[in-house]
Formats: C-alpha cells, sequence, structure tokens
C-alpha cells in the first residue's frame, strides 16, 4: 500500500498539524519507504497468534476507593493544573470561541 | 587531591559516607565541569543549585551522625523527559518550551529520596524519537568523542544523547535515561558507558513525558556496572500511580552482583548477523563470548527467529501510540498556542501542532494516523501486534537453552552527525539489535567492549529473562571485569 498526497493531506487534518504543499510532498515519498519497508510484515504467517496486549502479565489495580487517595493525583489543585496554560481565565481554560 | 569528577556514583557515596571529601565538594566539581562544557550541549538548562542542595543536606546529615541514603551526595543529570517541579521539562520540544511541572515524576522523586541532586536537564531526540540526538529543538549534542585524527562533531546516539554524552565525557557521573526501542543502550553503547533498561514495569512512568506507553521504561547510564545496579535500585519500585507498575520487591542488585557465571547459560542468537554490520562489532562479539566462558558460563547457540521482523513491527506500534500520546499537545492545557488573528478552535490545534513539532515527530504521528485509520487498522497494527506476540515466544522459547542472552547493541559504532539524516529509514536500522528486547519487555544492558580502528567505543548487549535484572548486571560485570575498558574520550570541548 502507499500514500498519495491527497491521503497525507487527510492523515495531517486527522492529526490535527497543519501542512503546506511543500511539506506534503517532502512527506510523501518518505511515508512511502517506511511503509514499504513494514510491507515486509505481511509475509508472517500469524495464523492462531493472538495480538499483544500486556508486554509483562500484569493484573490492572483498582486503587482504593477512598477520596483523595493519593494527594499527588487528588483535588482541589486548580492552579496547579491551570499554572502551565496558555490562557487561563477566571479559573478555566480558555479558549477561542467554539459556537455562534 | 583526585579529580572528583573522575569518580562514579559508588566511589563519590562511599567517599562522601568516609569523609573522604564533602558532597559539596563534588557538586561544585561537576557543577563547574559542566559550566565549561557548554560545546556538547548536552544540558537544555543547568540546575547548579539543586545539586548543591542535595549536596548540603548529604554533609549535614554526615556530621549529625545519620546513616546516608543510598545515593547521597552523588550529583547526576536528568534526562528532560522527566517531569521535574518549578523547572523547565521540554522533551526537548518547542511544543513545551516553558513547561513548568508543579510535580516530580516519580523516578526523579525516588533518585532524590535518596539523596541525589540534579545537575540539570539533559538534551535528548525530540519527544525520544531518534537515534542520533538530532532532533533537539534546541540543537544537536555532540558526543565527547572523536574519530582519531578528525574533530567532525559525532553523534551521541539518541534518544538519551544528552545523558550518554554528559556521563563520558565526566560532566556527570550518572544520568538517567529512558528505552522506547534502545534509547538507553544505543547511546551507551556509542560513548562507552554502561546503560540498562530494566523489565517493563520497573520503573514507574508516572511524570514521564509519554511516547509509546507500551514500551517507555527508564533507567541508569553510567560508567560502570556496579553504579548501575546502585542507582537502578533507587529508580525501581512499585508505584500506585502507573497502572503498569510492577508490584514486586525491588531486589539489592548492587549486593548481589556476582561476576562468577559458573552454571549460566549464555544463549547467541543466530540471526543478530545482519547485513551491513561491522566486522568489528561482529569481533567484538567473540571477544565477549570469550569473556563470558572465562568466567564460567556455558555459550549455547539460540534461534530467534523473527529477530528481522522486531523493528518493522516496532515501527508501527510506537507511533501509533505516538500518535495518540501526543493528541494531547492541543494548545489549551499547557505548552505553545499559535493562534492567528481570527482563528477558530480547530485551526489553532493544526498551528500549534505544526509550530510545536518537529519534522521526525510529524512524520512518526502521521505514520501512527495512518496505521490507526479505518481500513487499514488490522492490517498494519493488529498485524504488528501479533509480531510482537511472535518476537515474545521466541524469547520464550530462549529461556528453556539459556539463562541471558549476548548480542551486539548495535551495527556500527558511532557517525558524524548529519550523516544519516536523508533517509529516516537508515537511522531507524541503528536500533535493530535493540527493539527486539523492547518489544518483549525484557531487562536489556549494554556495557563496553573495546573501541574501533577509529577510536571509537563499541558495545555489548546482555538480554535477560523478566524480572531478571540480576543476571544481566552479572554478566555485564563479568565482561567489564575481563575488558578493562578505561578508555576516556580527550577533552577537545
Amino acid at each position: 500500500m502507499s500514500v498519495d498526497k491527497q491521503t497525507v493531506a487527510k492523515i495531517a487534518s486527522l492529526a490535527r498539524i497543519k501542512m503546506g504543499d511543500e511539506q506534503l510532498e517532502t512527506m510523501v515519498p518518505e511515508l512511502n519507504n517506511i511503509l514499504e519497508w513494514v510491507e515486509q510484515l505481511g509475509e508472517v504467517n500469524v495464523d492462531g497468534v493472538e495480538p499483544m496486549s500486556a508486554v509483562i502479565p500484569n493484573d490492572l489495580r483498582l486503587r482504593d476507593d477512598v477520596i483523595d487517595a493519593d494527594p499527588k493525583t487528588a483535588g482541589g489543585r486548580r492552579d496547579d493544573v491551570l499554572a502551565n496554560a496558555p490562557a487561563a481565565e477566571h479559573g478555566f481554560f480558555g479558549v477561542p470561541k467554539v459556537i455562534e | 587531591m583526585t579529580d572528583l569528577t573522575s569518580l562514579g556514583v559508588k566511589a563519590i557515596r562511599d567517599g562522601v559516607r568516609g569523609g573522604d571529601f564533602t558532597a559539596r565538594e563534588v557538586a561544585e566539581s561537576f557543577n563547574a565541569a559542566v559550566a565549561a562544557a557548554a560545546d556538547l550541549n548536552a544540558f537544555i538548562v543547568t540546575t547548579p543549585d539543586h545539586a548543591l542542595a542535595a549536596a548540603d543536606a548529604a554533609d549535614k546529615a554526615r556530621a549529625d551522625g545519620k546513616e546516608l541514603a543510598a545515593m547521597a551526595g552523588v550529583p547526576i543529570g536528568m534526562k528532560d523527559l522527566f517531569a521535574t517541579k518549578g523547572v523547565q521539562t521540554t522533551a526537548a520540544s518547542h511544543i513545551l518550551e516553558g513547561f513548568t511541572p508543579q510535580y516530580e515524576s516519580t523516578v526523579s522523586q525516588n533518585l532524590w529520596d535518596a539523596g541525589a541532586g540534579m545537575l540539570g536537564k539533559l538534551n535528548l531526540d525530540q519527544f525520544a524519537m531518534g537515534s542520533s540526538n538530532e532532533t533537539s529543538f534546541f540543537g544537536n549534542v555532540s558526543s565527547p568523542w572523536q574519530k582519531a585524527g578528525s574533530n567532525a562533531a559525532m553523534s551521541p546516539g539518541g534518544s538519551s544523547g544528552g545523558s550518554s554524552s554528559a556521563v563520558a565525557a565526566r560532566i556527570a557521573p550518572a544520568a538517567t535515561g529512558t528505552d522506547t526501542g534502545g534509547s538507553i543502550r544505543q547511546p551507551a553503547a556509542f560513548t562507552g558507558i554502561c546503560g540498562i533498561k530494566p523489565t517493563y514495569g520497573r520503573c514507574s512512568r508516572w511524570g514521564v513525558v509519554a511516547f509509546a506507553s507500551s514500551l517507555d521504561q527508564a533507567g541508569p547510564m553510567a560508567r560502570s556496572v556496579e553504579d548501575c545496579a546502585i542507582m537502578l535500585g533507587t529508580m525501581a519500585g512499585f508505584d500506585a500511580k502507573d497502572t503498569t507498575s510492577l508490584k514486586m520487591d525491588v531486589p539489592d542488585w548492587e549486593a548481589a552482583l556476582n561476576a562468577d557465571l559458573k552454571g549460566n547459560k549464555v544463549g547467541i542468537p543466530k540471526e543478530y548477523t545482519m547485513e551491513g554490520t561491522d566486522q568489528a562489532i561482529l569481533d567484538s562479539w567473540e571477544q565477549g563470548k570469550a569473556w563470558l566462558k572465562d568466567a564460567g558460563a556455558e555459550i549455547v547457540d539460540i534461534s530467534l527467529p523473527h529477530t528481522k521482523y522486531a523493528l518493522p513491527a516496532y515501527y508501527i506500534i510506537a507511533p501509533a501510540e505516538a500518535s495518540s500520546n501526543l493528541a494531547r499537545y492541543d494548545g489549551v492545557r499547557y505548552g505553545l498556542r499559535d493562534l492567528p488573528e481570527g482563528a477558530g478552535l480547530q485551526d489553532m490545534y493544526a498551528e500549534t501542532r505544526a509550530a510545536g513539532f518537529g519534522d521526525e515527530v510529524k512524520r512518526r504521528i502521521l505514520i501512527g494516523t495512518y496505521v490507526l485509520s479505518a481500513g487499514f487498522y488490522d492490517a498494519y497494527y493488529t498485524q504488528a501486534q501479533k509480531i510482537r506476540t511472535l518476537v515474545a515466544q521466541d524469547f520464550e522459547k530462549a529461556w528453556a537453552q539459556c539463562d541471558v542472552i549476548l548480542a551486539p547493541t548495535t551495527p556500527t559504532a558511532s557517525f558524524p552527525l548529519g550523516s544519516l539524516n536523508d533517509d529516516p529509514l537508515t537511522m531507524y536500522l541503528n536500533d535493530v539489535f535493540a527493539v527486539p528486547a523492547s518489544l518483549a519487555g525484557l531487562p536489556a544492558m549494554s556495557v563496553p567492549a573495546t573501541i574501533n580502528a577509529d577510536g571509537l567505543p563499541l558495545g555489548l548487549q546482555l538480554v535477560g529473562k523478566p524480572f531478571d535484572e540480576q543476571t544481566v548486571l552479572n554478566a555485564g560485570l563479568a565482561i567489564q571485569q575481563r575488558s578493562e575498558f578505561d578508555h576516556a574520550p580527550e577533552k577537545w570541548w
């Protein structure tokens, strides 16, 4: 499988990365080289093989059902959460207008 | 008095404990060495005060007659992928430039709790994506090593290139690294130092900027196996804040170090001979076998039949996870925001990410987005995850025949900066020997073996069973004692 400029433009749009014509042109052969190289995976017989979901067997844990079990991930830290926001207003993240 | 910057973790720890010198003297020596090494570009920011504060705390504890913690008085470099409270954390990207975490990553907190101090935040490939440290927004890192008779800047490897450069240049006794597909081992091999990636889950990922979550694992980089054992012991441990953290005790790896390999079988995978591998690397591999045999081990031939498919599978899985992880950089919650006049929310996302990510990061996000997109998911992503299972099964079968695997770390020695930039694929091949252990979540280490005809270091890789860092470290120690690798780069910076 290979991609053309239109497909790369679609992927870039899905990934929310703005790309100009020139960048798209550069990216097409680069992505095709990589995709062509990974094609070799198709030659492996994977009949009956389960896709890996966890590399080291490990049970998913539930944390204790208490409020603020770990202070580092607890609530009441609004200012910390907003400290690095490019636009924090009135205790919220500020974004451009999304509804008319 | 000895030059304190020539000392490693153990020597500093023991010297401070014994009163041979103060932790403050150590921190001042390394702070000065860091300040004088700007040409390496190993650090993005330096934090001399952090190192001094930890040193003073260690000196005071000793004066008060208290027992000193495991790394008390040892200043280290921190890869700029670990969130450090109040200190800029960038992942070497523009999109996180100026980001100042309000919390400390678990691994860095563990190190501070063990008495270590921070010399600064180390440069890396942007978002840990790269094998040469040429994708950082803050410029390339140079290796302290140069080819004999040349002053061309060489790659320190990647992504932990600031870490490897700083440790090899003796401007830090040790540094943290992270390894997703070789990012600790390949730079360690390129710069003649040791580096170990533990079993997946040993070190908490909480507070580490995520690249590919099913692969990312932190580990130490230092100049000896003992130093790595000490530092890994402080970094590792269960953390409830990371769902993939291993709920297991951390063994005392340092205390159990033993270079006598009697009764151990070392596997030699026949598939780890790839076209384009330097003869000097193959020769060092032979030498490595002889060293381990001399240490009492039995050498056995093994087969890991899916080796050649590990790297292409990795270049589907890692970008897929990266495209998902990096979706968080949206110009809303932290980092860069690029909002052209009159632009809406969607434009803001696209402009911010266009301005904030480097080319290699964009390339991988696009690959990841493509292989996860409707219609291609099974052909690419599911297929790669099945091959990942096969790669892991290869290792499981091998453990019936051997206790640890010996292989080269990389197919070549370091290369000049800029020499592999034309083709992303050639760059990816650097990690061909490192990636299989990553896909299988296994502990793996690189130790220096020798230097080649150009005067550049070569490393050997040891891969162990899950949770068996000890045998990896022991075999590493056996090699270290026989290679007697004490080469240091000639100072040019």
